[in-house]
């Protein structure tokens, strides 16, 4: 196996607070990652400073070979990377179908393999509102939808940009215990279909349940990584969640 | 409708209304007509911008301005030249400055754009102000021929003949990018262009795409305007009239499709008009104000957000 992703001692400072200090981490082709960590343990600033949100003082991301340093989000958009935001940020006034279609048009069709066009991409944007259960409300505005529908809309939508690499930045906060159930057998479908998936998450059933792998921010730091039955356990780990 | 029979209805649109001027045979007719579809062009330029891509541009006098000065300068140089030509020219120096600002001004978000292209309407005012090639701040004179180039009649007849020519091109453009990738990749920016960036929209690209455009078109609107007053002072040219109505009548009219412009000026356009007739030619300011507070409040949509809504 190759690493699909790898993130060199990256850091990130916003004035001075140190959010990320030196993170190490790689990522193979076709894993579940899961990445956990308290509030402003750092998990966020992650995410944007691998798919340029934001930008990194120190280190480099490469991914799928290639240095991804000094490129903007949407050209990483383009290699492969997709996330969906913590807090759900719909295109408002676009209904969900065209929703969908922004991603295929610009980051689908922007590579050289697979264009779609006219007809197809219509129908991709149904096919992937069915995936997520929202085929019924394709002509709706997201004004419209529940708090869950929200949620897959935006993995829907990090879908359709067609990734190697998905990065589900807290999917689930605030979902129902049956709800939560719902978006892991969607991402662990997604990732039977070939897609590597970072899931960043509060919920430790979810966590379990879908990772392969672990990996533990804490203070800007990464203190585990490894199996989750034994990262769970580690003494530095449970010393960070429940104190001394 | 596709793209080419909509062309040829605008056209044909085009050509029923300057054949009815014609018969009528008024010159405030064109006079009228003249502003209301100049007004066409320039709202739908800002709309561009504003509408399809949600930057807020209140510096509409400088782009317009801009093309005005370029037919004066034009005019003192080369004064053979055709006014085609002239507005070719006018719009893309209108242009290059909207790209020129756009890539300055547009790390810059919401308010803060806006308070921008303020300032660049001053700057630029000013410095026409202070250029004697172009008149400074004693104006300039532009003599107009007598009689219209290829169609006769007064030369008034082929400046509207020559707005609508233009009015065609910038709702055709407007709606074409309605249809495309560019008119998604723009809606995507107005919503939330973080999520557009990581959906993979080139945000910066696409909107100096947008402030190009836009520019322009406002470049375009105003340079025939020396020959239409023929004597242009920064004062004039620089009229807060100009700003205020190519912002309320895209927001009147509706602000998410070419139509909004269109239904915004010829309401409001009109209706300045027949006030500046029949009570005073102050009062058509207050029109496009009022009217602009009306909406916001009853149809932030617009007119045709209105219909629309009712339609779903």
């Amino acid at each position: 196996m190759t690493a699909l992703l790898h993130v060199e001692g990256l850091g990130k400072r916003f004035g001075g607070f140190v959010a990320l200090d030196g993170i190490e981490l790689e990522v193979q082709d076709g894993e579940r990652l899961g990445l956990i960590g308290p509030n402003g343990s750092g998990k966020s600033t992650l995410v944007n400073c691998i798919c340029g949100t934001l930008r990194n003082e120190t280190g480099s991301v490469s991914f799928a070979g290639e240095k991804l340093d000094g490129l903007l989000a949407n050209q990483r958009t383009h290699r492969g990377l997709a996330r969906s935001f913590q807090l759900p940020r719909p295109f408002a006034s676009l209904s969900l179908a065209e929703n969908l279609r922004i991603p295929i048009l610009y980051a689908v069709n922007a590579r050289s393999t697979g264009r779609l066009a006219g007809a197809a991409i219509d129908a991709r944007c149904r096919d992937l509102l069915g995936e997520v259960g929202l085929a019924g409300k394709a002509d709706r505005l997201p004004r419209d939808l529940t708090q869950i529908e929200m949620r897959k809309l935006e993995l829907a939508r990090a879908m359709a940009a067609q990734p190697k690499l998905l990065i589900a930045d807290e999917a689930m906060a605030g979902l129902s215990h049956a709800e939560v159930d719902e978006i892991i057998a969607l991402l662990i479908r997604l990732n039977g279909q070939g897609v590597t998936v970072i899931m960043i998450e509060h919920i430790m059933r979810a966590v379990m349940e879908f990772s392969q792998r672990l990996a533990v921010l804490v203070a800007g730091k990464k203190i585990a990584d490894g199996a989750p039955k034994e990262v769970v356990r580690n003494d530095e780990v449970v010393r960070a969640y429940l104190g001394e | 409708m596709r793209g080419g029979p909509f062309i040829l209805v605008l056209i044909a649109v085009a050509a029923v209304i300057f054949a009815l001027a014609r018969w009528l045979d008024n010159s405030y007719a064109f006079f009228v007509g003249y502003v209301v579809v100049q007004y066409i062009v320039l709202g739908t330029a800002w709309n561009i911008l504003g509408g399809y891509t949600g930057y807020v541009n209140f510096g509409i006098t400088a782009f317009f301005a801009i093309g005005a000065y370029s037919s004066v300068v034009l005019h003192k140089l080369v004064p053979a030249m055709p006014l085609p030509a002239m507005i070719v020219v006018g719009g893309v120096m209108a242009g290059i400055v909207g790209i020129g600002t756009g890539y300055l001004t547009l790390r810059l978000r919401g308010v803060y754009f806006s308070i921008a292209t303020l300032a660049l309407a001053v700057v630029v005012q000013t410095l026409i102000t202070n250029w004697d090639f172009v008149g400074g701040a004693r104006g300039a004179y532009v003599l107009r021929p007598r009689t219209a180039p290829l169609i006769g009649g007064g030369y008034i007849d082929y400046l509207f003949l020559i707005m609508l020519g233009l009015c065609v091109i910038a709702l055709a453009t407007a709606r074409a990018i309605e249809r495309s990738s560019l008119g998604y990749g723009f809606a995507a920016i107005r919503d939330d262009e973080a999520a557009a960036e990581a959906s993979g929209v080139p945000t910066l690209k696409l909107k100096l795409i947008a402030t190009g455009l836009s520019g322009g078109f406002m470049g375009m609107a105003g340079a025939p305007l020396p020959f239409y007053v023929t004597y242009l002072d920064p004062s004039s040219g620089f009229s807060l009239n100009y700003a205020v109505n190519a912002i309320a009548m895209p927001l009147i009219g509706g602000t998410s499709t070419w139509l909004g412009p269109v239904v915004g000026a010829v309401l409001v356009g009109g209706l300045q008009e027949y006030l500046r007739v029949t009570i005073s030619s102050a009062v058509n300011v207050l029109v496009a104000g009022v009217l602009m507070v009306v909406f916001v409040i009853i149809a932030p949509q617009g007119i045709v957000g209105l219909f629309k809504r009712k339609r779903r």
